[in-house]
């Protein structure tokens, strides 16, 4: 393998129900960073049936090229035919980066692509850059320039390792959703849209899809969420979370919570923070009865400003906590709820 | 039926983790447990082996203190267990796991294989698809459920808002979530079977097919530059104050970072 | 002479403990607060083995051996007491005298189930008239053809309600020396649930242990098929104490693990607990308190696992004696968990007598293991007698 043959960042954005996930977005943000530091552009991969409509929003939010994969086969995610795609792509058109979200798709498609295509792999990374491998230089190594270094979390969130594949391309990477930026979107930008055939093989792996079943959900994804109320064990009760409701509906924010709660069964698992939960960062987050295990805040300590109210004065929530409030929530949380109400009224 | 399990040691991080003074992990004081998805992966086989008598055949690559979390499997119902340890074998990535781990595999009779989603220490998600790829097996990831039909498998597949019912001829390969089922408890007469069971150990010569060029540190293609225990954000501001005096708190924070 | 465990039993014990934290320890306040049977964990138990550790595994056991089945009780009653003694009541005094003194046919036909988790078992010696002693019992039974009738009533049952298999002590005999002395002969014998003439009289409203379903006994010609006498005709009495040096190192492994449990909570408390501006566990009396506890129910441990030990050599030889080892495990673990739980809620302060905290159910707990299964008085009895002879 010719690593300089390698050119290019490309970025598998992802679609479901020919929908553009916002992993795809964030992905051609730092995508763009990067590719500007090497020189070279982005491509974004869209693999999919009746997809040429998704073209024209990727160019706005910034990929220079669009390569749209169209094949029945690839209507709902499987993943073989989804690898055999991929993988095509990629031995055709030998992107020097290949980046991949880190969702229940591209977990699955990535590894299988890059033990195809036989690269390295970094999971579930929170942080994307270009430097040198090694970072300093050593005596009786080469140091090579322009590397990917990819870093991310590991051990529950508790240790950090910045990852580099020097000698494979492309450098494949998952990345964790709502980590990265997305760009300001760009009306009217075009990206040079390619339609490639990767010719799929049908095969003994192709899987049968029985069935689709979609999560009833009323609730708002609380990865968007600007202000998130979100509640722990301490809030004692389901019934309890009606106080965080109400202040989440005075604040326009939405309501979230710990993983303790889902196993109580308090709240559906798709409120829930955290290393196994998701990664959120809104503007505002409250942790309310939230002791603040690290798998817990692994999940919400980038959040911009975070409130915490805690009765235990020795809870790891204030650790990370920029305003933290010692003191019983029953009563806190009502008379704020209150407080906010009459403040937006001065207001206005 | 033949189902092999593959398994992996990890330390315990639930219920918090420990840090030296120094602000770094005290990993030795944590615990060595099996990984919390695989062991939902080995429930997934015994109740497979409850129902058709199938043969459940747990393996892990890892330090030979690894026996422990086999007889543990052992004393949950396994029938065997192999261990795959051998010092040319260590700081292998996933590509390199994975290539050793199928090695081993294609030395024992499969129709099923089944894995955790990931390890609570790596959190890669990455070794159950990727052996499936160096045995060209299908892959069914995230599974929420797993039932068995004649030569088939049907699988609950997990997506962030739905789920695929997902069927797939076997051989086939198997990525288990822990919120699959609720591991089975040993039983103490299991324990002391266990302990009176062989656990067989195979080194890197055992594994004949596998190349040099893809194990161990030397054959990881991915290459650590740095790692370090993570800085925590350091603490803002903490107050005990009466409700009334907190709520005024609250508010003025609110204001003057102009939130409301 | 070796201290450590080996690894299956360090495994074992790690099983107890982590069942006992994830099943039982939850449950512990409620079913003390309600007094309601723990019937789903005891099912759990019953599925996996917990409920025939040491009895072979040709009658439905594990195959373990004393000493993992006193760990168990050990772990379970470190979080719960009552948890604890429904174990060791089934094993030791209900199984085991299967094993030991049953027919082939009887230990099929009730060790079998009761050993795999199908039956739960309980013992009834004790009546209303005679405890320590004996002789002052009145419950009989009386041959009549194909079978025994049963007459009388027993007290302060353990499992009583809830158990499928009694195993029953009646007087069948009265017999007069050279001096013209009478004295009742007794038998064993092996009752079911529901056979008619059975039934039950009041529940004990109790101190401590107070989900252990403690019940009143009453057989009223109570008709148990003749086959169903355990070993000999009038040898009873000798068949209830060598159970009871069995059950002694159950109990004693009970109050052991009520004394840790309290030193765990203990630990937690003072850690938290803050006065005068700093943790009570940084003031020296808290400090040395607990150091002295400590020591205490490790000089209990060893006591405790030697009876078990020297059980485990019985089981194989049939031989060797182990009552003075059990009567001196459960006279000190007993008394050294009443007073390490009574010093565990010291500590707590105000708290500890409340029954937020567990401690307080720990003191009450433990105070049972001093009296049943023979008395601390009963012990010195046996203890010294054995010196003295």
């Amino acid at each position: 393998m010719s690593l300089e043959e390698y050119k290019g960042v490309a970025i598998f954005a992802q679609q479901v129900d020919n929908k553009l996930s916002s992993i795809a977005f964030e992905l051609i943000g730092k995508a763009h960073e990067l590719a500007e530091k090497l020189g070279t552009d982005v491509t974004a991969v869209v693999l999919g049936h009746d997809i040429s409509a998704l073209a024209d929003k990727l160019g706005e939010y910034g990929a220079d090229k669009v390569v749209l994969i169209d094949n029945k086969e690839l209507e709902t995610y499987r993943t073989e035919p989804y690898a055999q795609a991929l993988t095509a792509y990629i031995n055709e058109y030998k992107p020097e980066i290949m980046l991949v979200g880190a969702t229940a798709i591209g977990r699955d498609l990535g590894p299988t692509v890059s033990a195809r295509v036989q690269t390295g792999l970094t999971a579930d990374c929170t942080s994307l850059e270009i430097g040198d491998f090694p970072l300093q230089a050593r005596e009786g190594q080469e140091q090579k320039h322009n590397q990917l270094l990819m870093t991310r979390p590991a051990f529950g969130g508790n240790t950090i390792a910045t990852i580099a594949c020097p000698d494979n391309r492309p450098q494949m990477a998952t990345v964790r959703p709502g980590v990265m930026q997305k760009l300001e979107k760009q009306p009217g930008r075009k990206a040079e849209v390619i339609n490639f055939n990767p010719e799929l093989t049908v095969n003994n792996r192709f899987v049968e899809i029985l069935n689709i079943v979609k999560n009833v959900s009323t609730t708002a994804d609380i990865m968007d969420a600007k202000i998130l109320v979100s509640g722990g064990r301490g809030v004692g009760s389901a019934e309890n979370f009606k106080m965080l409701e109400d202040l989440a509906e005075v604040l326009g924010g939405t309501v979230s919570c710990s993983r303790a709660v889902v196993d109580s069964g308090w709240k559906p698992k798709d409120l829930q923070v955290g290393q196994t939960g998701k990664t959120v960062r809104p503007n505002v987050y409250f942790a309310i009865g939230i002791s603040g295990a690290i798998q817990h805040t692994a999940g919400m300590e980038e959040s911009d400003i975070i409130i915490a109210i805690n009765k235990d004065e020795t809870a790891p929530i204030f650790d990370v906590a920029d305003y933290g409030i010692v003191g019983d929530l029953n009563k806190i949380v009502p008379a704020l709820t209150e407080a906010i109400k009459a403040e937006l009224a001065a207001q206005n | 039926m033949n189902i092999v399990v593959c398994i992996k040691q990890v330390p315990d991080t639930k219920g918090g983790v420990k840090f030296n003074p120094d602000g770094t992990l005290d990993r030795a004081s944590m615990l060595a447990i099996m990984n919390p998805d695989d062991k939902a992966g080995l429930e997934a086989a015994l109740r497979i082996k409850d129902e058709t008598g199938a043969k459940v055949t747990v393996l892990t690559m890892g330090l030979p203190k690894a026996d422990d979390m086999l007889r543990e499997a052992l004393a949950m119902g396994a029938d065997e267990a192999v261990l795959v340890t051998d010092r040319r074998l260590g700081g292998a990535d996933t590509w390199a796991t994975s290539s050793t781990v199928a090695a081993a595999v294609k030395k024992l009779d499969y129709d099923l294989i089944i894995t955790g989603r990931q390890a609570i220490d790596g959190d890669t998600a990455q070794v159950g698809p990727q052996i499936a790829e160096h045995l060209a097996l299908p892959v069914i990831s995230y599974a929420e459920d797993i039932k068995v039909e004649g030569n088939s498998v049907i699988v609950k597949r997990q997506y962030e808002d739905r789920y695929h019912e997902v069927k797939a001829q076997m051989p086939c390969l198997i990525t288990a979530l822990s919120e699959l089922n609720e591991p089975r408890y040993m039983t103490p007469g299991g324990i002391f079977d266990a302990y009176d069971k062989e656990v067989t150990v195979w080194g890197r010569d055992d594994l004949t097919d596998l190349d040099d060029a893809n194990i161990g540190l030397a054959g990881s293609p991915t290459k650590i530059a740095k790692a370090s225990d993570k800085v925590r954000k350091g603490a803002g501001e903490k107050v005990a104050l009466d409700p009334k005096e907190s709520v005024e708190y609250i508010v003025g924070k609110l204001k003057e970072k102009h939130v409301i | 002479m070796d201290f450590t465990l080996d690894k299956k039993h360090e495994m074992a014990r790690q099983l107890f403990r982590e069942f006992a934290l994830n099943e039982v320890k939850p449950m512990a306040q409620e079913i003390d607060e309600t007094e309601q049977f723990p019937r789903e964990n005891v099912e759990k138990m019953m599925k996996y083995g917990f409920m025939g550790i040491p009895i072979p595994k040709e009658y439905g056991g594990q195959g373990c051996d004393i000493l993992t089945y006193i760990m168990c009780v050990e772990e379970l009653s470190k979080v719960c007491g009552t948890t604890g003694v429904i174990v060791s009541a089934h094993t030791s005094l209900c199984c085991d005298p299967i094993l030991t003194y049953g027919t082939e046919e009887q230990k099929q036909k009730f060790l079998v189930p009761l050993a795999s988790g199908k039956k739960l078992g309980a013992f009834a010696l004790t009546e209303p008239g005679a405890g320590t002693d004996a002789q002052g019992a009145q419950c009989r039974a009386e041959e009549d053809g194909d079978s025994w009738v049963l007459n009388g009533s027993k007290c302060f049952i353990t499992n009583g309600k809830e158990a499928d298999i009694y195993i029953i002590f009646a007087v069948t005999d009265i017999v007069e020396d050279a001096r013209g002395r009478k004295s009742k002969k007794f038998s064993a014998f092996i009752v079911e649930k529901d056979t008619p003439g059975f039934t039950f009289g009041t529940k004990e409203k109790k101190m401590g242990i107070r989900a252990s379903s403690t019940y009143e006994l009453i057989f009223q010609d109570c008709r148990i098929p003749k086959e169903n006498i355990l070993g000999p005709r009038g040898k009873g009495f000798g068949i209830a104490m060598h159970t009871l040096d069995g059950g002694r190192i159950g109990i004693a492994a009970q109050a052991l693990g009520i004394g840790e449990g309290s030193i765990d909570a203990t630990i937690d408390f003072v850690k938290e607990r803050k006065q005068f501006g700093r943790p009570i566990a940084a003031f020296q009396n808290t400090a040395f308190q607990l150091a002295d506890m400590k020591a205490r129910m490790d000089a209990a441990k060893y006591l405790v696992y030697k009876a078990a030990c020297t059980k485990d050599q019985y089981m194989e030889d049939h031989k060797t004696s182990y009552s003075i080892e059990a009567a001196e495990a459960k006279l000190f673990a007993a008394e050294a968990a009443m007073a390490v739980t009574t010093k565990a809620v010291q500590l707590h302060g105000g708290y500890g007598y409340t029954r937020e905290y567990d401690v307080e159910r720990m003191m009450r707990d433990a105070k049972i293991t001093e009296i049943y299964e023979g008395t601390s008085e009963v012990q010195r009895l046996v203890i010294s007698g054995a010196m003295l002879k």
